[in-house]
């Protein structure tokens, strides 16, 4: 964390800040996705680090607590379309308890703007590129997620 | 400590023209557990390939991580070569720094792909060191199929199967195998006749010795999973001891009473023990017990007293039977839209209003009128008949927005079939458009048109009415813009095509999904268009959607293919990538039970040694598991991992973030 935390500085004195993003994405669709924007040779932000999972279904809400207190500035969540689940169901099972932990993540005093939730298919590769590049602007607006730690000390 | 060895691919120029290969693998060469790393143009190649084995034996690896392509792409090359080498396949794990690395960030300085695939390729070491060696997990299977439903589709599936060499159950509702094809007078676009086509192969179904047939029953539930499911049967009572009669007939002859006939759509009475059609496999008769005044009322008797091997029964009661089988084969068909639904068209109002399946039984030369066309009111030979298509399907408002497909086709053969028994009559058809994709199917329809002198109008009727013994119909002819009357003897109205009543039920009892018509789901619509979520329960026919028979046909034949493919070893492996409970700290909340979409999580009952419960607690059955982890998430104490994706491997991976 220390070491983590020098280099935040450093890349911060220079001026150019960019945000750190965890994608916690399902192994199906939008892996795959982001796969095709690969074979495509679409360009997008490099400020993404991915995380497979089987499922969206899988997602633990504690793996984006982990994340954030790791470092991540914005965390994102992707799967399959509605209905289009490779286990049927999973999907709903993620955006049920993302509605549920988001309120919860608001109360605890974390900004919103960091989470983000899409579905992202197997074949829209544009529209993973046009997410990441999205989200990263967006977090890159808020800057580094220093309120983190203060949560962390309150804790 | 681990000892891992990494292997940084540079894809030819594909990775290295914008990751500084070399760099990453000094870099991860000082990551703690890392004692081999280097970097090499082709990593899946057979040198590639080679160097990792042999790397794995010098450094004596116990974990492999290759930063390449895609897992998609190349983790079962690599899981393969390690498992050549004696390595666990499952402690080797890709980090993806081509697709989501080195082809998405085009920064020529390769500063920015060195460092992301630095972070990719230690996130995936850390991942790794928590990897446990799996094995692939085999299941026994058990070499009988069920087959559920007796129609064509069914009977093609458990043809097929018993000809490979298996068992074959089949289930059949009714008391003879058959289903709706039988009903047809002939096929189109050969206009051959249908039981002449359907009849032989009941009867090879009936006599094959790896078939049994279930007439008269249900599947009442299963239970298990691929390879090992036990299913119930409820044998309805037909009053009739199956192995003592001979089919004489006598007893249906004798019977006094009669009731409307299934089979023949209402158009026809049978008697009260009946077999549905004489070409009936089995050719056995059941008794209709709520019509029999002897099962009612203890009164008549008629049928036992003439039945010469005593094989009528009145005591006999519905019997559930279980089967074991490794696969199962659903082919229950479908139903036409209930005709009250259709009251603007005078169904059940007016007599000679008839749907589709019932002009079938007018035509067919086993039907009520013996193949003259003839209308159900009066019994007068119509001298002109309008056909309705479409009706019910693709409107919205009867909540059936799809095609029914067939309707196009079987009511141009409804034109032609007419035009030949009744030479001076007249065909209308009012239709929305004409769908006859397939092969010789439009020419089919365009000589129903063309030569055989059916008037085809486009559009819709607004109203069907009774005048002075004919049928009226008022409609719209948008192609002269202009509103038609026409006085017809007789109306067939092309219903909807819909799922069977208790479709929904039997998906669920099964495991299945559905659409909101109760159509059945398949595991994909195009690439696996036979197989369902339920590993080893299979579709066919028109209980996935409208379809005709060829297709039909070739949906059983594909479905027994899927079926044969399964049966053709001992044991089925598969991923290991499955749940886990540790039952030690389960504390029965059953909230992973709820969230299974695969119902592979069981309630497992622990037991002392006076045999008396002590507790519960939750058990994944590896057969059904799928592997998605949604019970993990779901786990308030902790207590359900997935391998392959263990908490473990997860935080340890964002730690390395």
């Amino acid at each position: 964390m220390d070491e983590k935390d020098v280099s935040r500085t450093e890349q911060d004195s220079k001026g150019g800040f960019e945000p750190r993003i965890m994608a916690f994405v399902c192994n199906w669709c939008t892996y795959a996705g982001a796969d095709l924007a690969g074979t495509s040779r679409m360009e997008y932000k490099e400020n993404v680090r991915i995380v497979k999972l089987p499922c969206t279904g899988r997602i633990d809400p504690l793996f984006i607590i982990k994340a954030f207190e790791n470092g991540a500035d914005g965390v994102l969540v992707s799967g399959c379309h509605p209905g289009d689940c490779h286990y049927t169901t999973g999907n709903y099972h993620a955006r049920r308890r993302w509605i549920a932990f988001r309120s919860l993540m608001e109360f605890v005093g974390i900004d919103l703007r960091r989470l983000h939730f899409s579905w992202v298919s197997a074949s829209e590769a544009l529209k993973w590129v046009d997410l990441i590049n999205n989200v990263t602007d967006e977090v890159r607006k808020l800057g580094p997620f220093a309120e983190y730690k203060g949560l962390k000390q309150g804790w | 400590m681990a000892r891992i060895g990494v292997f940084i691919c540079q894809c030819g120029n594909n990775i290295e023209s914008t990751v500084d290969t070399k760099s990453v693998s000094e870099e991860m060469e000082k990551v703690p557990g890392v004692v081999f790393s280097c970097n090499y143009k082709f990593m899946c190649s057979s040198p590639g390939q080679e160097m990792l084995k042999e790397a794995i034996k010098k450094h004596k690896l116990d974990g492999v991580v290759v930063s390449a392509c895609s897992p998609h792409m190349h983790e079962k090359t690599f899981r393969k070569a390690c498992e050549s080498a004696g390595l666990n396949p499952y402690r080797c794990e890709i980090a993806n720094i081509r697709e989501q690395c080195s082809w998405v960030h085009h920064d020529k300085t390769k500063k920015t792909g060195t460092v992301k695939s630095n972070d990719l390729t230690r996130m995936t070491i850390e991942r790794l060191k928590r990897n446990r060696p799996l094995k692939k997990i085999n299941i026994p299977v058990n070499k009988r199929a069920l087959v559920i439903g007796g129609g064509i589709a069914g009977i093609q599936a458990a043809l097929d199967i018993a000809e490979g060499g298996r068992e074959v159950i089949l289930v059949e509702k009714e008391p003879s195998i058959g289903g709706n094809m039988a009903r047809l007078s002939e096929t189109f676009p050969t206009m051959d006749c249908s039981q002449c086509i359907l009849t032989p192969k009941m009867v090879e179904a009936e006599l094959h010795e790896r078939i049994k047939i279930y007439t008269y029953s249900e599947v009442e539930g299963l239970d298990g999973y691929i390879g090992n499911f036990t299913v119930r049967i409820r044998k309805k009572a037909k009053y009739v001891d199956e192995e003592l009669c001979t089919g004489c007939g006598e007893c249906i002859e004798k019977c006094p009473f009669k009731a409307s006939s299934e089979f023949e759509l209402g158009l026809n009475k049978r008697k009260v023990i009946y077999t549905p059609f004489p070409q009936a496999v089995p050719n056995i008769p059941v008794i209709d017990a709520p019509n029999c005044t002897m099962i009612q009322k203890g009164k008549c008797g008629v049928c036992a007293k003439v039945c010469g091997p005593k094989a009528i029964d009145f005591e006999q009661t519905d019997e559930i039977v279980e089967e074991k089988v490794g696969a199962v084969v659903v082919a229950t068909g479908y139903e036409l839209m209930p005709n009250e639904r259709f009251g603007e068209y005078g169904y059940g109002r007016i007599k000679d209003v008839i749907n589709g399946l019932q002009f079938e039984r007018l035509a067919s030369s086993s039907g009520p009128t013996g193949g003259e066309i003839r209308r159900p009111s009066d019994g007068k030979v119509p001298e002109s008949v309008v056909f309705i298509q479409c009706v019910g399907s693709r409107d919205e408002a009867k909540g059936v927005s799809y095609c029914s497909k067939i309707c196009c086709m079987y009511t141009a053969k409804h034109t032609m079939l007419y035009k030949h028994k009744v030479h001076e009559g007249q065909a209308y058809v009012f239709y929305m458009d004409i769908r006859a994709g397939g092969k010789r199917y439009e020419e089919f329809t365009r000589r129903a048109i063309e030569d055989e002198g059916a008037v085809y109008l486009r559009g819709r009727v607004s109203r069907v009415y009774e005048r002075g013994g004919k049928v009226v119909v008022q409609g719209a002819d948008t192609l002269s813009a202009s509103q038609v009357e026409i006085e017809a003897d007789m109306v067939v109205l092309a219903t909807a095509i819909v799922s069977r009543t208790g479709a929904d039920t039997l998906a669920q009892r099964l495991g299945i999904g559905y659409d909101r018509y109760r159509f059945y789901n398949e595991y994909h619509p195009k690439l696996r268009p036979v197989e369902t979520v339920n590993a080893g329960i299979y579709l066919a026919g028109a209980c996935v959607g409208p379809m005709d028979i060829p297709e039909s046909v070739s949906m059983g034949s594909a479905a027994a293919s899927k079926v044969l493919a399964l049966f053709s070893a001992d044991e089925m492996a598969r991923e290991p990538i499955v749940a886990g409970v540790d039952k030690t700290r389960c504390n029965a909340c059953w909230d992973c039970l709820v969230a299974c979409p695969y119902s592979a999580i069981e309630k497992e009952e622990v037991k002392n040694r006076q045999g008396e419960t002590v507790r519960w607690n939750a058990r994944v059955n590896e057969g059904v598991c799928q592997g998605c982890g949604v019970c993990v998430a779901a786990c308030r104490s902790k207590v359900i991992d997935l391998a392959g994706y263990t908490d473990e491997q997860v935080y340890a991976a964002i730690s390395a973030f």
